[in-house]
Protein backbone atom coordinates (compact mmCIF):
# COMPACT_ATOMS: atom_id res chain seq x y z
CA UNK A 1 0.00 0.00 0.00
CA UNK A 2 2.70 2.59 0.57
CA UNK A 3 5.33 0.75 -1.61
CA UNK A 4 4.52 2.71 -4.13
CA UNK A 5 4.95 5.97 -2.50
CA UNK A 6 8.06 4.88 -0.83
CA UNK A 7 9.38 3.99 -4.64
CA UNK A 8 8.83 7.14 -5.95
CA UNK A 9 10.68 8.71 -2.96
CA UNK A 10 13.22 6.91 -4.06
CA UNK A 11 13.92 7.67 -7.18
CA UNK A 12 13.22 11.33 -6.74
CA UNK A 13 15.88 11.23 -4.06
CA UNK A 14 18.40 9.38 -6.39
CA UNK A 15 17.85 11.22 -9.13
CA UNK A 16 18.27 14.71 -7.82
CA UNK A 17 19.52 17.25 -10.48
CA UNK A 18 22.84 17.41 -10.99
CA UNK A 19 25.41 20.29 -9.59
CA UNK A 20 24.35 23.07 -12.09
CA UNK A 21 25.77 27.23 -11.38
CA UNK A 22 24.34 29.25 -13.81
CA UNK A 23 24.10 26.34 -16.57
CA UNK A 24 26.97 24.77 -16.35
CA UNK A 25 27.01 21.65 -14.46
CA UNK A 26 29.74 20.59 -12.30
CA UNK A 27 31.54 16.76 -11.03
CA UNK A 28 32.28 18.25 -7.50
CA UNK A 29 30.32 20.24 -4.79
CA UNK A 30 33.69 21.60 -3.94
CA UNK A 31 34.48 24.86 -4.22
CA UNK A 32 38.17 25.90 -2.90
CA UNK A 33 39.72 29.03 -2.64
CA UNK A 34 43.40 29.40 -3.43
CA UNK A 35 44.83 32.20 -0.73
CA UNK A 36 47.02 31.56 1.92
CA UNK A 37 48.71 28.22 0.95
CA UNK A 38 52.24 27.58 1.83
CA UNK A 39 53.23 27.82 -1.94
CA UNK A 40 51.51 27.44 -5.52
CA UNK A 41 52.85 24.14 -6.06
CA UNK A 42 50.94 22.50 -2.77
CA UNK A 43 47.97 24.67 -3.64
CA UNK A 44 47.66 23.28 -6.98
CA UNK A 45 48.23 19.31 -5.45
CA UNK A 46 45.71 20.10 -2.51
CA UNK A 47 43.66 21.49 -5.35
CA UNK A 48 44.05 18.76 -7.62
CA UNK A 49 42.95 16.15 -4.34
CA UNK A 50 40.08 18.21 -3.29
CA UNK A 51 38.64 17.49 -6.95
CA UNK A 52 37.15 20.86 -6.88
CA UNK A 53 36.20 21.86 -10.14
CA UNK A 54 36.12 25.51 -8.98
CA UNK A 55 38.68 27.71 -7.58
CA UNK A 56 38.09 31.21 -6.31
CA UNK A 57 40.65 34.10 -6.61
CA UNK A 58 41.34 37.05 -4.86
CA UNK A 59 41.80 40.16 -6.70
CA UNK A 60 43.52 42.47 -4.73
CA UNK A 61 42.77 45.91 -6.41
CA UNK A 62 46.59 47.36 -6.53
CA UNK A 63 47.26 43.56 -8.18
CA UNK A 64 45.06 44.18 -11.23
CA UNK A 65 46.25 47.58 -11.55
CA UNK A 66 48.89 46.97 -13.46
CA UNK A 67 48.12 43.31 -14.50
CA UNK A 68 50.89 42.14 -12.49
CA UNK A 69 49.38 39.26 -10.75
CA UNK A 70 49.53 37.33 -14.07
CA UNK A 71 52.20 34.93 -12.66
CA UNK A 72 50.03 33.76 -9.82
CA UNK A 73 47.16 33.68 -12.04
CA UNK A 74 48.48 31.77 -14.85
CA UNK A 75 49.63 28.99 -11.97
CA UNK A 76 46.11 28.55 -11.34
CA UNK A 77 44.67 28.64 -14.45
CA UNK A 78 47.07 25.73 -15.08
CA UNK A 79 45.26 23.46 -12.48
CA UNK A 80 42.67 23.93 -14.89
CA UNK A 81 39.49 24.51 -12.52
CA UNK A 82 36.91 27.51 -13.53
CA UNK A 83 38.40 29.97 -12.24
CA UNK A 84 35.81 31.85 -9.61
CA UNK A 85 37.22 35.31 -9.00
CA UNK A 86 35.65 36.87 -5.66
CA UNK A 87 36.30 40.72 -4.02
CA UNK A 88 37.39 39.59 -0.93
CA UNK A 89 38.59 42.84 0.90
CA UNK A 90 36.05 45.26 -0.09
CA UNK A 91 34.05 47.23 1.93
CA UNK A 92 32.24 49.31 -0.50
CA UNK A 93 29.64 48.76 -3.31
CA UNK A 94 31.96 51.03 -5.70
CA UNK A 95 34.76 49.08 -4.51
CA UNK A 96 33.36 45.14 -5.34
CA UNK A 97 31.64 46.78 -8.13
CA UNK A 98 35.65 47.98 -9.90
CA UNK A 99 37.00 45.05 -8.63
CA UNK A 100 34.44 42.65 -10.89
CA UNK A 101 35.00 44.48 -13.63
CA UNK A 102 38.74 43.91 -13.23
CA UNK A 103 37.76 40.65 -12.34
CA UNK A 104 35.95 40.02 -15.60
CA UNK A 105 38.77 40.93 -17.86
CA UNK A 106 41.46 39.46 -16.34
CA UNK A 107 39.78 35.51 -16.11
CA UNK A 108 37.38 36.46 -18.88
CA UNK A 109 34.82 34.93 -16.79
CA UNK A 110 31.44 36.53 -15.98
CA UNK A 111 31.50 34.89 -12.85
CA UNK A 112 32.21 36.85 -9.66
CA UNK A 113 32.22 35.57 -5.76
CA UNK A 114 30.49 38.95 -3.91
CA UNK A 115 32.43 40.31 -1.11
CA UNK A 116 31.03 43.13 0.24
CA UNK A 117 32.66 43.46 3.83
CA UNK A 118 31.09 45.65 6.78
CA UNK A 119 32.77 45.05 9.29
CA UNK A 120 36.76 44.17 10.17
CA UNK A 121 36.82 42.10 12.97
CA UNK A 122 34.05 39.42 11.76
CA UNK A 123 34.42 40.15 8.29
CA UNK A 124 30.56 40.12 8.29
CA UNK A 125 29.10 41.09 4.92
CA UNK A 126 27.38 44.27 4.38
CA UNK A 127 23.96 42.84 3.10
CA UNK A 128 22.53 46.06 2.46
CA UNK A 129 25.71 47.04 0.28
CA UNK A 130 25.78 43.13 -0.51
CA UNK A 131 22.15 43.33 -2.80
CA UNK A 132 23.23 47.05 -4.49
CA UNK A 133 26.01 45.55 -5.81
CA UNK A 134 24.38 42.49 -6.80
CA UNK A 135 22.25 44.59 -8.69
CA UNK A 136 24.48 46.85 -10.22
CA UNK A 137 26.46 43.82 -11.78
CA UNK A 138 23.90 41.56 -12.59
CA UNK A 139 22.47 44.31 -14.79
CA UNK A 140 25.93 44.39 -16.40
CA UNK A 141 25.76 40.67 -17.17
CA UNK A 142 27.69 39.27 -14.63
CA UNK A 143 26.38 35.78 -12.78
CA UNK A 144 26.78 36.89 -9.19
CA UNK A 145 28.08 34.17 -5.99
CA UNK A 146 27.27 36.45 -3.46
CA UNK A 147 28.17 35.73 0.06
CA UNK A 148 25.87 36.67 2.49
CA UNK A 149 24.28 35.47 5.81
CA UNK A 150 21.44 33.17 6.40
CA UNK A 151 18.77 35.86 6.53
CA UNK A 152 15.49 34.93 4.39
CA UNK A 153 15.02 38.55 3.49
CA UNK A 154 18.18 39.70 2.57
CA UNK A 155 18.34 36.11 0.51
CA UNK A 156 14.95 37.22 -1.16
CA UNK A 157 16.56 40.26 -1.95
CA UNK A 158 19.47 39.18 -3.76
CA UNK A 159 17.70 36.62 -5.39
CA UNK A 160 15.32 39.79 -6.53
CA UNK A 161 18.88 41.71 -7.85
CA UNK A 162 19.49 38.92 -9.89
CA UNK A 163 21.52 36.29 -8.40
CA UNK A 164 20.91 32.49 -8.98
CA UNK A 165 23.05 31.32 -6.42
CA UNK A 166 23.21 31.84 -2.80
CA UNK A 167 26.40 31.39 -0.28
CA UNK A 168 25.44 32.22 2.96
CA UNK A 169 28.51 32.08 5.67
CA UNK A 170 28.76 28.86 8.25
CA UNK A 171 30.43 31.43 10.27
CA UNK A 172 32.73 34.36 10.17
CA UNK A 173 35.71 33.77 7.59
CA UNK A 174 38.27 32.20 8.99
CA UNK A 175 37.19 31.29 12.01
CA UNK A 176 36.88 27.36 11.48
CA UNK A 177 33.52 27.82 13.79
CA UNK A 178 31.52 25.41 11.67
CA UNK A 179 27.93 25.75 11.04
CA UNK A 180 26.70 28.82 13.69
CA UNK A 181 22.97 29.18 12.68
CA UNK A 182 21.99 25.62 11.82
CA UNK A 183 18.65 26.58 12.05
CA UNK A 184 18.69 29.37 10.28
CA UNK A 185 21.06 27.78 7.27
CA UNK A 186 17.97 24.45 7.18
CA UNK A 187 15.48 27.57 7.45
CA UNK A 188 16.79 28.93 4.13
CA UNK A 189 16.93 25.64 2.59
CA UNK A 190 13.90 24.62 3.44
CA UNK A 191 12.41 28.25 1.88
CA UNK A 192 14.48 28.20 -1.17
CA UNK A 193 13.99 24.47 -2.61
CA UNK A 194 15.50 25.02 -6.01
CA UNK A 195 18.06 27.49 -5.76
CA UNK A 196 21.40 26.10 -5.66
CA UNK A 197 22.90 27.44 -1.98
CA UNK A 198 26.36 26.39 -0.85
CA UNK A 199 28.03 27.50 2.40
CA UNK A 200 30.87 29.80 2.28
CA UNK A 201 33.10 30.57 5.20
CA UNK A 202 33.55 29.39 8.64
CA UNK A 203 33.93 25.64 7.92
CA UNK A 204 36.94 24.00 10.01
CA UNK A 205 36.28 20.86 9.43
CA UNK A 206 35.47 18.36 7.05
CA UNK A 207 32.50 16.89 9.70
CA UNK A 208 30.96 20.66 9.25
CA UNK A 209 31.24 20.25 5.88
CA UNK A 210 29.44 16.94 5.81
CA UNK A 211 27.03 18.99 8.29
CA UNK A 212 25.89 21.69 5.63
CA UNK A 213 25.62 18.04 2.98
CA UNK A 214 23.66 16.44 5.53
CA UNK A 215 21.67 19.65 5.58
CA UNK A 216 20.86 19.75 2.01
CA UNK A 217 22.79 22.50 1.18
CA UNK A 218 24.50 22.07 -2.62
CA UNK A 219 28.73 22.93 -1.93
CA UNK A 220 30.66 23.81 -0.08
CA UNK A 221 32.99 26.53 -0.52
CA UNK A 222 35.85 26.82 1.88
CA UNK A 223 39.97 27.85 1.96
CA UNK A 224 41.87 28.41 5.17
CA UNK A 225 40.79 24.94 6.93
CA UNK A 226 42.57 23.02 3.88
CA UNK A 227 45.29 26.07 3.21
CA UNK A 228 46.30 26.59 7.09
CA UNK A 229 46.15 22.94 7.38
CA UNK A 230 49.78 21.10 8.74
CA UNK A 231 49.34 18.94 5.36
CA UNK A 232 47.17 20.80 2.89
CA UNK A 233 46.92 18.21 0.63
CA UNK A 234 45.51 15.41 2.97
CA UNK A 235 43.16 17.76 4.10
CA UNK A 236 41.49 18.62 0.78
CA UNK A 237 41.31 15.35 0.16
CA UNK A 238 39.80 14.49 3.70
CA UNK A 239 37.15 17.56 2.65
CA UNK A 240 36.39 15.95 -0.76
CA UNK A 241 35.20 12.59 1.03
CA UNK A 242 33.16 14.05 3.55
CA UNK A 243 31.03 16.47 1.67
CA UNK A 244 30.82 13.26 -1.00
CA UNK A 245 30.07 11.17 2.47
CA UNK A 246 26.88 14.36 3.51
CA UNK A 247 25.54 14.37 0.13
CA UNK A 248 25.06 10.70 0.09
CA UNK A 249 23.48 10.89 3.42
CA UNK A 250 21.49 13.56 2.61
CA UNK A 251 20.06 11.48 -0.58
CA UNK A 252 19.53 8.32 1.77
CA UNK A 253 17.05 10.15 3.64
CA UNK A 254 18.73 10.54 7.72
CA UNK A 255 16.43 9.16 10.17
CA UNK A 256 15.82 11.67 12.26
CA UNK A 257 17.16 12.22 16.09
CA UNK A 258 14.41 11.22 18.76
CA UNK A 259 14.18 11.88 22.70
CA UNK A 260 13.87 8.05 23.76
CA UNK A 261 15.94 4.94 23.01
CA UNK A 262 14.68 2.85 20.09
CA UNK A 263 16.02 -0.52 20.10
CA UNK A 264 17.27 -1.87 17.23
CA UNK A 265 16.38 -4.93 17.66
CA UNK A 266 13.00 -5.98 17.84
CA UNK A 267 11.73 -6.78 21.62
CA UNK A 268 8.52 -8.02 20.55
CA UNK A 269 7.74 -11.01 22.30
CA UNK A 270 9.51 -9.89 25.56
CA UNK A 271 7.94 -8.93 28.70
CA UNK A 272 9.18 -5.16 28.66
CA UNK A 273 6.80 -4.63 31.77
CA UNK A 274 8.49 -4.55 35.03
CA UNK B 1 88.87 29.84 -12.04
CA UNK B 2 87.59 33.20 -13.11
CA UNK B 3 83.66 34.09 -12.28
CA UNK B 4 81.13 36.52 -13.13
CA UNK B 5 78.23 37.38 -10.80
CA UNK B 6 75.98 38.78 -11.60
CA UNK B 7 73.19 41.02 -9.13
CA UNK B 8 74.54 42.38 -5.82
CA UNK B 9 71.29 41.12 -3.78
CA UNK B 10 72.06 38.65 -0.98
CA UNK B 11 72.81 35.85 -3.16
CA UNK B 12 75.04 37.69 -5.48
CA UNK B 13 76.99 39.28 -2.64
CA UNK B 14 76.96 35.91 -1.44
CA UNK B 15 77.74 33.61 -3.77
CA UNK B 16 80.93 35.92 -4.81
CA UNK B 17 82.08 35.98 -1.26
CA UNK B 18 81.92 32.32 -1.51
CA UNK B 19 83.67 31.47 -4.47
CA UNK B 20 86.20 34.14 -3.52
CA UNK B 21 86.80 32.78 -0.15
CA UNK B 22 87.71 29.44 -2.31
CA UNK B 23 90.33 31.39 -4.42
CA UNK B 24 87.97 31.86 -7.11
CA UNK B 25 89.30 35.13 -9.55
CA UNK B 26 85.47 37.37 -8.93
CA UNK B 27 83.85 40.01 -10.35
CA UNK B 28 80.46 41.10 -9.19
CA UNK B 29 78.06 43.40 -11.37
CA UNK B 30 75.15 45.19 -10.49
CA UNK B 31 72.82 47.13 -12.47
CA UNK B 32 72.40 49.98 -9.55
CA UNK B 33 74.81 52.64 -9.35
CA UNK B 34 75.19 51.62 -5.70
CA UNK B 35 74.47 48.20 -3.14
CA UNK B 36 70.45 48.82 -2.80
CA UNK B 37 67.91 49.08 -4.88
CA UNK B 38 66.32 45.23 -4.68
CA UNK B 39 64.69 42.96 -2.66
CA UNK B 40 67.53 42.03 -0.20
CA UNK B 41 67.74 45.98 0.94
CA UNK B 42 64.22 45.73 2.22
CA UNK B 43 64.47 42.35 3.89
CA UNK B 44 64.05 41.57 7.88
CA UNK B 45 66.91 40.42 8.07
CA UNK B 46 65.44 37.55 10.23
CA UNK B 47 67.42 34.45 10.57
CA UNK B 48 64.73 32.28 11.50
CA UNK B 49 65.03 28.92 10.66
CA UNK B 50 62.62 27.25 13.04
CA UNK B 51 59.31 30.39 12.79
CA UNK B 52 59.75 29.64 9.03
CA UNK B 53 59.18 26.39 9.55
CA UNK B 54 55.39 27.22 10.25
CA UNK B 55 54.98 27.58 6.36
CA UNK B 56 57.76 26.58 4.86
CA UNK B 57 58.87 23.12 3.77
CA UNK B 58 61.45 21.05 5.94
CA UNK B 59 64.42 21.58 3.47
CA UNK B 60 64.10 25.56 4.34
CA UNK B 61 64.39 24.47 7.88
CA UNK B 62 67.36 22.73 7.53
CA UNK B 63 69.30 24.65 4.78
CA UNK B 64 68.63 28.25 7.06
CA UNK B 65 70.23 26.54 10.09
CA UNK B 66 73.91 26.99 9.46
CA UNK B 67 72.96 30.70 8.39
CA UNK B 68 73.67 32.61 11.56
CA UNK B 69 77.21 30.63 11.97
CA UNK B 70 77.79 31.93 8.81
CA UNK B 71 76.73 35.06 8.48
CA UNK B 72 78.60 35.82 11.96
CA UNK B 73 81.49 34.77 11.36
CA UNK B 74 81.51 37.61 8.21
CA UNK B 75 79.13 40.19 9.77
CA UNK B 76 79.34 42.83 12.46
CA UNK B 77 76.27 43.15 14.22
CA UNK B 78 74.60 39.58 13.88
CA UNK B 79 72.73 39.34 17.22
CA UNK B 80 71.82 35.76 18.60
CA UNK B 81 68.92 36.65 21.09
CA UNK B 82 66.41 34.20 19.50
CA UNK B 83 62.53 35.26 18.33
CA UNK B 84 59.67 36.31 20.39
CA UNK B 85 56.26 35.18 18.95
CA UNK B 86 53.21 36.45 20.51
CA UNK B 87 49.50 36.65 20.15
CA UNK B 88 47.16 39.11 20.96
CA UNK B 89 44.39 37.73 23.89
CA UNK B 90 42.00 37.15 21.13
CA UNK B 91 44.46 35.16 18.82
CA UNK B 92 45.90 32.72 21.12
CA UNK B 93 44.41 29.60 19.22
CA UNK B 94 47.26 30.72 16.36
CA UNK B 95 50.04 30.19 19.50
CA UNK B 96 49.26 26.32 19.67
CA UNK B 97 48.78 26.30 16.16
CA UNK B 98 51.99 28.04 15.24
CA UNK B 99 54.07 25.71 17.77
CA UNK B 100 52.37 22.78 16.66
CA UNK B 101 53.84 23.82 13.46
CA UNK B 102 57.52 24.11 14.57
CA UNK B 103 60.40 23.23 16.42
CA UNK B 104 63.14 25.00 18.16
CA UNK B 105 60.38 26.88 20.79
CA UNK B 106 59.95 26.89 24.49
CA UNK B 107 56.20 28.22 26.08
CA UNK B 108 56.73 31.92 26.75
CA UNK B 109 54.43 32.67 29.56
CA UNK B 110 53.74 36.19 30.72
CA UNK B 111 56.53 36.50 33.38
CA UNK B 112 58.62 34.86 30.57
CA UNK B 113 57.71 37.23 27.94
CA UNK B 114 58.40 40.27 30.37
CA UNK B 115 61.99 38.92 31.36
CA UNK B 116 62.61 38.78 27.64
CA UNK B 117 61.23 42.08 26.46
CA UNK B 118 60.16 44.18 29.08
CA UNK B 119 58.55 46.47 26.76
CA UNK B 120 56.07 43.60 25.95
CA UNK B 121 55.44 43.06 29.93
CA UNK B 122 52.19 43.08 30.64
CA UNK B 123 50.84 43.56 27.54
CA UNK B 124 51.01 39.33 26.23
CA UNK B 125 50.18 36.86 28.29
CA UNK B 126 51.41 33.61 25.91
CA UNK B 127 54.10 33.46 23.31
CA UNK B 128 56.57 31.05 22.08
CA UNK B 129 60.41 31.77 22.45
CA UNK B 130 63.13 30.47 19.76
CA UNK B 131 66.51 30.54 21.31
CA UNK B 132 68.31 29.65 18.44
CA UNK B 133 67.51 32.09 16.25
CA UNK B 134 68.71 35.52 15.62
CA UNK B 135 68.95 38.54 13.23
CA UNK B 136 71.05 41.18 11.78
CA UNK B 137 70.54 44.63 9.44
CA UNK B 138 70.80 44.05 5.61
CA UNK B 139 71.81 47.21 4.29
CA UNK B 140 74.84 46.35 7.28
CA UNK B 141 75.06 43.30 6.16
CA UNK B 142 75.15 43.81 2.80
CA UNK B 143 77.70 46.95 2.76
CA UNK B 144 80.05 44.09 5.07
CA UNK B 145 80.01 41.68 2.42
CA UNK B 146 81.06 44.20 -0.46
CA UNK B 147 84.16 45.29 2.05
CA UNK B 148 84.87 41.53 2.30
CA UNK B 149 84.93 41.23 -1.63
CA UNK B 150 87.01 43.89 -2.29
CA UNK B 151 89.75 42.64 0.47
CA UNK B 152 90.11 39.53 -1.31
CA UNK B 153 90.49 41.15 -4.15
CA UNK B 154 86.88 41.10 -6.16
CA UNK B 155 86.38 43.33 -8.94
CA UNK B 156 82.68 45.27 -8.39
CA UNK B 157 81.26 46.87 -11.48
CA UNK B 158 78.06 48.79 -10.73
CA UNK B 159 75.82 50.74 -13.07
CA UNK B 160 76.08 47.12 -15.19
CA UNK B 161 73.53 45.14 -15.94
CA UNK B 162 75.61 42.21 -17.51
CA UNK B 163 74.55 42.04 -20.82
CA UNK B 164 77.29 41.39 -23.67
CA UNK B 165 80.05 39.41 -21.16
CA UNK B 166 82.62 37.88 -23.59
CA UNK B 167 84.42 35.01 -22.85
CA UNK B 168 86.87 36.41 -20.04
CA UNK B 169 84.22 36.85 -17.76
CA UNK B 170 84.88 33.23 -16.96
CA UNK B 171 82.15 31.17 -15.51
CA UNK B 172 78.76 33.14 -15.22
CA UNK B 173 76.53 33.01 -11.93
CA UNK B 174 73.26 34.72 -12.73
CA UNK B 175 72.02 36.26 -9.18
CA UNK B 176 69.49 38.53 -10.62
CA UNK B 177 66.44 37.80 -8.60
CA UNK B 178 63.32 38.81 -10.28
CA UNK B 179 65.29 40.58 -12.79
CA UNK B 180 66.03 37.02 -14.22
CA UNK B 181 62.22 36.70 -15.14
CA UNK B 182 62.66 36.75 -18.77
CA UNK B 183 65.14 33.73 -19.15
CA UNK B 184 62.65 31.61 -15.83
CA UNK B 185 59.73 31.23 -17.09
CA UNK B 186 58.65 29.77 -13.60
CA UNK B 187 59.48 32.50 -11.68
CA UNK B 188 57.48 34.65 -10.29
CA UNK B 189 57.20 37.58 -8.26
CA UNK B 190 55.81 38.27 -4.61
CA UNK B 191 55.41 41.44 -3.62
CA UNK B 192 56.72 42.96 -0.29
CA UNK B 193 56.32 46.03 1.60
CA UNK B 194 57.66 47.24 4.75
CA UNK B 195 57.76 50.34 6.81
CA UNK B 196 61.11 51.49 8.95
CA UNK B 197 60.65 53.59 12.12
CA UNK B 198 62.06 55.38 14.62
CA UNK B 199 60.86 55.69 18.74
CA UNK B 200 62.94 55.58 21.72
CA UNK B 201 59.70 54.72 23.70
CA UNK B 202 60.04 51.05 22.76
CA UNK B 203 63.23 48.93 22.63
CA UNK B 204 63.49 45.14 21.64
CA UNK B 205 66.72 43.23 21.55
CA UNK B 206 65.03 40.49 19.34
CA UNK B 207 62.90 40.27 16.42
CA UNK B 208 59.27 39.92 17.39
CA UNK B 209 56.36 38.34 15.37
CA UNK B 210 52.46 39.39 16.54
CA UNK B 211 50.48 36.55 15.04
CA UNK B 212 47.22 37.24 13.96
CA UNK B 213 44.93 35.27 11.58
CA UNK B 214 44.60 38.13 8.93
CA UNK B 215 48.21 40.47 9.59
CA UNK B 216 50.89 38.76 10.86
CA UNK B 217 53.77 41.19 11.14
CA UNK B 218 56.88 40.90 12.49
CA UNK B 219 59.11 43.71 14.02
CA UNK B 220 62.94 43.93 13.56
CA UNK B 221 64.80 45.65 16.18
CA UNK B 222 67.78 48.00 14.61
CA UNK B 223 70.41 50.47 15.71
CA UNK B 224 69.54 53.47 17.11
CA UNK B 225 66.11 53.64 17.52
CA UNK B 226 65.24 52.24 14.53
CA UNK B 227 62.91 48.89 13.85
CA UNK B 228 61.46 47.80 10.53
CA UNK B 229 58.31 46.25 10.47
CA UNK B 230 57.03 43.88 8.06
CA UNK B 231 56.01 42.71 5.75
CA UNK B 232 52.83 41.95 3.30
CA UNK B 233 53.10 39.03 0.93
CA UNK B 234 50.96 39.99 -2.37
CA UNK B 235 51.03 37.71 -5.16
CA UNK B 236 52.00 40.53 -7.87
CA UNK B 237 55.19 41.42 -9.41
CA UNK B 238 54.29 45.27 -9.04
CA UNK B 239 57.01 47.23 -7.90
CA UNK B 240 54.79 50.55 -6.98
CA UNK B 241 54.68 52.26 -3.93
CA UNK B 242 53.29 50.93 -0.88
CA UNK B 243 49.45 50.97 -0.85
CA UNK B 244 47.22 53.11 1.93
CA UNK B 245 45.92 49.28 2.66
CA UNK B 246 49.00 47.88 3.38
CA UNK B 247 50.55 50.70 5.40
CA UNK B 248 47.38 51.09 7.49
CA UNK B 249 47.43 47.02 8.25
CA UNK B 250 51.47 47.13 9.10
CA UNK B 251 50.96 49.98 10.80
CA UNK B 252 48.10 48.68 13.42
CA UNK B 253 49.55 45.92 14.00
CA UNK B 254 52.58 47.42 14.84
CA UNK B 255 49.96 49.92 17.39
CA UNK B 256 48.89 46.49 18.96
CA UNK B 257 52.30 45.39 19.57
CA UNK B 258 53.01 48.05 21.27
CA UNK B 259 51.30 51.62 21.19
CA UNK B 260 54.55 53.55 21.44
CA UNK B 261 54.87 52.66 17.80
CA UNK B 262 52.26 55.42 17.46
CA UNK B 263 54.34 57.92 18.26
CA UNK B 264 57.31 56.58 16.41
CA UNK B 265 58.18 58.60 13.15
CA UNK B 266 57.83 57.11 9.78
CA UNK B 267 61.79 57.17 7.79
CA UNK B 268 60.47 55.05 5.08
CA UNK B 269 58.19 53.09 3.39
CA UNK B 270 58.90 50.57 0.52
CA UNK B 271 58.23 48.22 -1.75
CA UNK B 272 59.67 45.60 -4.27
CA UNK B 273 59.34 41.51 -5.39
CA UNK B 274 60.19 39.10 -4.23
CA UNK B 275 61.58 36.25 -6.96
CA UNK B 276 59.58 32.77 -6.28
CA UNK B 277 59.36 29.42 -7.95
CA UNK B 278 55.93 28.02 -7.43
CA UNK B 279 57.39 25.39 -4.71
CA UNK B 280 58.96 29.21 -2.79
CA UNK B 281 62.27 27.33 -2.88
CA UNK B 282 65.22 28.41 -4.39
CA UNK B 283 67.04 26.58 -7.56
CA UNK B 284 70.14 26.16 -9.17
CA UNK B 285 69.42 25.88 -13.13
CA UNK B 286 72.19 25.48 -15.36
CA UNK B 287 71.53 26.95 -18.78
CA UNK B 288 73.48 28.31 -21.60
CA UNK B 289 76.98 27.38 -20.13
CA UNK B 290 75.42 29.72 -17.32
CA UNK B 291 74.55 28.60 -13.58
CA UNK B 292 71.19 30.75 -12.15
CA UNK B 293 70.49 30.92 -8.73
CA UNK B 294 67.36 32.46 -7.90
CA UNK B 295 63.69 32.04 -6.67
CA UNK B 296 64.91 32.66 -2.46
CA UNK B 297 61.43 34.11 -2.36
CA UNK B 298 61.43 35.41 1.39
CA UNK B 299 64.67 33.61 2.64
CA UNK B 300 67.37 35.59 1.04
CA UNK B 301 69.55 36.04 4.07
CA UNK B 302 68.44 32.76 5.53
CA UNK B 303 69.25 30.30 2.63
CA UNK B 304 71.86 31.89 0.67
CA UNK B 305 75.04 30.95 2.48
CA UNK B 306 73.58 27.14 1.76
CA UNK B 307 72.85 27.77 -1.73
CA UNK B 308 76.53 30.09 -2.24
CA UNK B 309 78.19 26.44 -0.92
CA UNK B 310 76.57 24.70 -3.43
CA UNK B 311 77.06 26.88 -6.36
CA UNK B 312 80.55 27.04 -5.31
CA UNK B 313 80.79 23.62 -5.09
CA UNK B 314 79.57 23.17 -8.87
CA UNK B 315 81.19 26.50 -10.14
CA UNK B 316 84.62 24.73 -9.57
CA UNK B 317 83.41 21.42 -11.15
CA UNK B 318 82.36 23.12 -14.00
CA UNK B 319 85.86 25.50 -14.37
CA UNK B 320 87.58 21.94 -13.74
CA UNK B 321 85.63 20.29 -16.34
CA UNK B 322 86.62 23.03 -18.88
CA UNK B 323 90.31 22.71 -17.89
Amino acid sequence: MTAAVDRRKTVALTQTPDFTLYGVTLASRLLLGTSQYPSPAILAEAAHASSADVLTVSLRRESARLREGQDFWRLIRDIGARVLPNTAGCYSVKEAVTTAQMAREVFSTPWIKLEVIGEADTLQPDVFGLVEAARILASEGFEVFPYTTEDLVVAERLLDAGCKVLMPWGAPIGSGKGLNNVFGLRALRAHFPDVPLIVDAGVGLPSHAAAAMELGYDGVLLNTAVAKAGDPIAMARAFAQAIQAGRAAFLAGPTQPRDMASPSTPVVGRAVLI
Amino acid sequence: MRATVIGAGVVGLTTALTLAERGAKVTLVERSRELGGNASWLAGGMLAPFCEGESAPQSVVDLGKGAIDWWDARVPGVARAGTLVVAPPRDVGEIDRFARRTRGHERADEARIAALEPDLGGRFRTGLFFAGEGHLDPRGAMGALAGALRRRGAEMRFGEDGEGLGPEAGLIVDCRGFAARAELEQLRGVRGEMIRVRTREVSFTRSVRLLHPRIPLYVVPRANGEFMIGATMIESAEKGAVSVRSAIEMLSAAYALHPAFGEAEILEMSADVRPAYPDNEPRIDERGGRIFVNGFFRHGFLLAPAFADRVATLAFERAGALV
